[in-house]
């Protein structure tokens, strides 16, 4: 322990090569002084111990958290905790400072079950052992439960692209609805800076100027959903997040969903990696930009309202959960997806749409058998019908 | 697909692109045979599509009504085919014979950055005579200038200049007005205003003007170009990365251009950025932290040095309309290596920004018009005030000239970095030469101070303050902070000196917001 100078990185991606100051002396710890070096951190490059790298971290998250007042005392918080490297972090340090700092917080875990056979199983369970750890009490909400879709259901029926769409706006619910059910007041996830960026990135490439407005999640507290949300590590690079539970010895679960090989992000996290690779402050640096990004004064933006059906924070009239929903009930999984709203309006009315609409929208063809149940799958992602793309466990992702 | 208007998720096959068969014909006039397909779909003959072009140029000056009637303007000439393609039509619309022609004086100015891309003299002479034949044949007053001359700028290039509002929408109108009633009246036998102005500039320019030397002619002035050469050589050298070089050689690119139009009474530059180059800019600043000015640095005005205003005529126009167009009607370009030709993919930012998005481009058609139209979306963001004086007037970086956006806000990204440079070395290591007292181990450090082995620390921390974010990353890219021209090093100086002026009376200065409250 302590010879190799960088762990080997278990989200995968080009390391980031040493710093431009070329160092003169031995690789002694830049902090203390005293002992050798363990590693190089990515985001400032310079060459910390372990024990002052660990130190940092934590004095820098709870900085963070302060100078954001990312919460009150007395509050009770729920960590997003899907047993990935972010959540597994954020839960640990979260439990760690507030014991240490006194935020007087009761924290909970609260982990959302998508219903992906061998991959939130493995991940679920290492949310429990977190929880046994910990003593933190845990909550598990799943789709199966709260819609009646489970994600290998609807990946059945949608096929292989736009399972991200689904998944993403189903967890921001699963989670609005979780921690109300847990009486939280806020609820914390584990974004990092990585993931900051790449939104930037995103907004910018697909013209959502709405979310960009929002500050790319810059923001320390946002109010769009239901339960306020915060994202304590949003200024901790991913890689230094891995860093930290290397040193630390924390278990996680790591590995690709299935169902997303070709969502757009993975564009920006490739754009991401290379930006990193010319400038290790990249990441940093776009998240400044994000927060100082200002719109004109002019534009029309959505309004915030609530969903007709069922009450949620949405800008149309139906919130996006239920127009998928209605979609996958009514055999036509694309109703959600896509410019289809003269097709929507016309179910609204109650017109009956012809067989080429139908085919459109996704309905099975003649003489496939319809799902009535739920299928035991097999375990495990050797089988990978639609390819592997490196990507990690997919955050709530904003639409 | 990434229209954010659109439902998220595109369609289930892939979006099968509408084919354009030789049978179509023109879409506009419908008769002749296409040449071209511009966009996805639109199939022009050559007659319309150079219409389609012209008007799009003459188009974009009108709505912004930028460009007043008599107004000096100089046009940015690198040689590439988009500012090539902006000088013919400057060259076609003044050249009209009828009443809506273009009416402002043009010039041009060409920068040769030979040194500073690794080019030889006779490399570069060379070049130079290529562009000259490409100059006289415009017949504007051209100026060649040097990127060397950088080292003889004045100071004030750096201060905005008071900045002469243009007046209200009707006064355009009024003066256009004027001018063509004030050219009707010289009719009759003299060439008219704007051609007689251009014979006399020529007769007294004698064709040849350089700010400073030129640096290739009298052996006098061959050596003092030499020694600069060799200066702006070491510039470079200092610097690190080639991201921070590029940044560089743009900043002074730009003073340089400024400084030309200042002393030559332009009041107006004209830059050649198309479309497709915007879009890459735009990307590329959000990576280097440059949110805050994408709007200034990409829109179509550019009024951050206050008398003299950047535009951006070429701005809607893709490359590919751009290079189709310099092939039709055969527009001279001339081909100059910049700093990163042959450099490796992943050498800069700008590298990677464009590989990426031209790769995205192919598989997603809309990918370069959506970044530009989201770019269009934006604003100059209000530039923070100073908070140790409360001003209202927000500082300036010294080197964009950009409102400055370093304020440390809390729960920023920028405060965070500053607590993670902090904590990473909070006992400099003991080897350090100046043996500087700056407090091992203790809380307080200089807020944005580097690892501060080198001896030149006390100098780079006191300018970084004096830079937007953007620009501190390239400063701190750059080794030799005494390599800078003089006019940079004596601006920071004087700002320098007069923030500890500031400091040292404040408390006797009645500040804006005792006569405003309120105002921040």
């Amino acid at each position: 322990v302590g010879q190799c100078v960088r762990p080997a990185c278990r989200a995968g991606g080009a390391e980031t090569p040493a710093p431009t100051a070329a160092p003169t002396m031995p690789a002694t710890c830049s902090a203390c002084g005293s002992s050798p070096a363990a590693l190089r951190r990515p985001k400032t490059g310079h060459a910390l111990c372990r024990a002052c790298f660990l130190a940092a971290f934590e004095e820098e998250t709870h900085r963070a958290i302060v100078a954001g007042r990312l919460f009150r005392p007395g509050e009770t918080v729920a960590i997003g905790a899907s047993g990935g490297k972010d959540s597994t972090v954020l839960a640990h340090l979260l439990q760690l400072l507030d014991q240490r700092h006194g935020y007087g917080l009761h924290l909970l875990l609260l982990s959302v079950d998508e219903g992906i056979t061998g991959y939130r199983d493995a991940s679920l369970a290492a949310v429990r052992r977190h929880q046994r750890r910990s003593g933190l009490p845990l909550h598990v909400v799943s789709y199966r439960q709260l819609y009646g879709w489970s994600m290998d259901r609807i990946a059945r029926h949608l096929g292989p692209r736009n399972n991200c769409t689904f998944c993403g706006v189903f967890r921001r619910q699963a989670l609005d609805r979780g921690a109300l059910l847990m009486g939280a007041d806020k609820i914390a996830t584990g974004h990092n800076a990585d993931d900051v960026a790449e939104t930037v990135l995103m907004n910018f490439l697909r013209g959502d100027v709405g979310r960009l407005r929002r500050g790319a999640g810059a923001g320390p507290a946002g109010g769009e959903g239901a339960v306020p949300r915060c994202k304590p590590l949003r200024h901790a690079y991913e890689k230094e997040i891995v860093l930290y539970a290397y040193f630390q010895g924390l278990d996680y679960f790591s590995t690709e969903c299935v169902y997303a090989p070709q969502a757009y992000r993975g564009y920006a996290r490739a754009l991401l990696k290379d930006l990193e690779a010319a400038r290790p402050s990249a990441v940093a640096d776009l998240g400044h930009s994000g927060e100082r990004l200002s719109l004109r004064p002019d534009l029309r933006l959505p309004a915030r309202g609530t969903c007709q059906r069922c009450g949620y924070v949405a800008s149309q009239p139906l919130c996006k959960a239920c127009v998928l929903l209605e979609g996958l009930d009514r055999g036509l999984p694309k109703l959600g997806i896509g410019k289809y709203r003269r097709l929507r309006d016309k179910l609204r009315d109650g017109q009956p749409l012809t067989q080429e609409e139908r085919r459109r929208l996704g309905a099975p063809a003649e003489g496939e058998p319809s799902e009535e149940q739920e299928p035991r799958g097999e375990p495990g992602t050797d089988e990978e019908p639609w390819g592997r793309r490196e990507l990690r466990v997919p955050r709530d992702l904003d639409f | 697909m990434c229209q954010a208007q659109e439902e998220y998720g595109g369609c289930d096959q892939p979006q099968r692109r509408p084919r354009v068969s030789c049978a179509q014909k023109c879409m506009k006039c419908k008769e002749a045979s296409p040449v071209l397909v511009i966009r996805v779909g639109d199939a022009f003959c050559k007659a319309c599509f150079r219409e389609y072009f012209v008007h799009k140029f003459r188009a974009m000056l009108g709505k912004n009504r930028a460009i007043y009637p008599g107004e000096k303007v100089l046009l940015a000439l690198s040689g590439g085919p988009a500012s090539s393609s902006m000088l013919r039509q400057v060259q076609e619309g003044l050249s009209r014979e009828i009443a809506k022609k273009l009416r402002f004086i043009p010039g041009i100015i060409y920068v040769d950055e030979g040194a500073v891309c690794g080019q030889s003299l006779a490399e570069r002479e060379e070049t130079l005579l290529q562009m000259e034949t490409i100059l006289q044949a415009s017949g504007f007053p051209y100026h060649l200038a040097h990127l060397e001359e950088v080292f003889d700028l004045p100071s004030s290039i750096l201060q905005r200049a008071p900045h002469s509002p243009a007046g209200p929408e009707n006064s355009y109108k009024e003066a256009v007005e004027g001018f063509i009633c004030q050219q009707r009246r010289e009719e009759g036998g003299s060439p008219s205003l704007p051609e007689r102005r251009i014979q006399e500039k020529l007769a007294e320019l004698s064709m040849r003007e350089a700010p400073g030397t030129e640096g290739l002619a009298a052996p006098g002035a061959r050596l003092l170009g030499a020694v600069r050469t060799e200066q702006l050589v070491q510039l470079f050298g200092s610097v690190k990365t080639l991201t921070a070089k590029e940044e560089l050689l743009q900043t002074l690119r730009n003073h340089l251009i400024l400084h030309t139009a200042r002393a030559q009474g332009y009041s107006k530059v004209m830059m050649g950025d198309s479309c497709t180059r915007l879009a890459v800019k735009l990307l590329t600043n959000l990576s280097l932290g440059r949110g805050a000015s994408l709007a200034v640095d990409t829109g179509f005005s550019d009024d951050r040095h206050g008398d003299v205003v950047v535009v951006r005529p070429m701005r809607e126009y893709s490359a590919k309309e751009i290079a189709f167009y310099n092939h039709l009607f055969g527009v001279p370009t001339v081909f100059t290596p910049a700093l990163d030709t042959k450099a490796l993919e992943k050498a800069s930012i700008h590298r990677v920004i464009e590989r990426f998005l031209f790769g995205l481009q192919a598989e997603f058609p809309s990918t370069v018009s959506t970044v530009y139209r989201t770019g269009e979306k934006l604003s100059t963001a209000p530039g923070d005030a100073d908070p140790a004086t409360g001003a209202a007037e927000p500082q300036h970086c010294l080197l964009c000239l950009c409102a400055l956006d370093t304020n440390v806000e809390d729960g920023s990204a920028l405060q965070a970095i500053l607590v993670s440079e902090q904590l990473s070395q909070q006992r400099l290591p003991a080897a350090s030469p100046a043996g500087r007292g700056c407090c091992p181990g203790a809380e307080e450090q200089r807020g944005c101070c580097m690892n501060t082995t080198a001896p030149g620390a006390d100098a780079r921390a006191d300018f970084l303050p004096l830079l937007c974010y953007g620009c501190r990353l390239t400063i701190k890219d750059t080794t030799c902070l005494e390599s800078l021209p003089l006019y940079v090093r004596s601006e920071a100086e004087r700002r320098k000196c007069r923030a500890a002026m500031k400091l040292e009376i404040q408390e006797f200065l009645l500040e804006d917001e005792a006569v405003n409250p309120g105002e921040s």
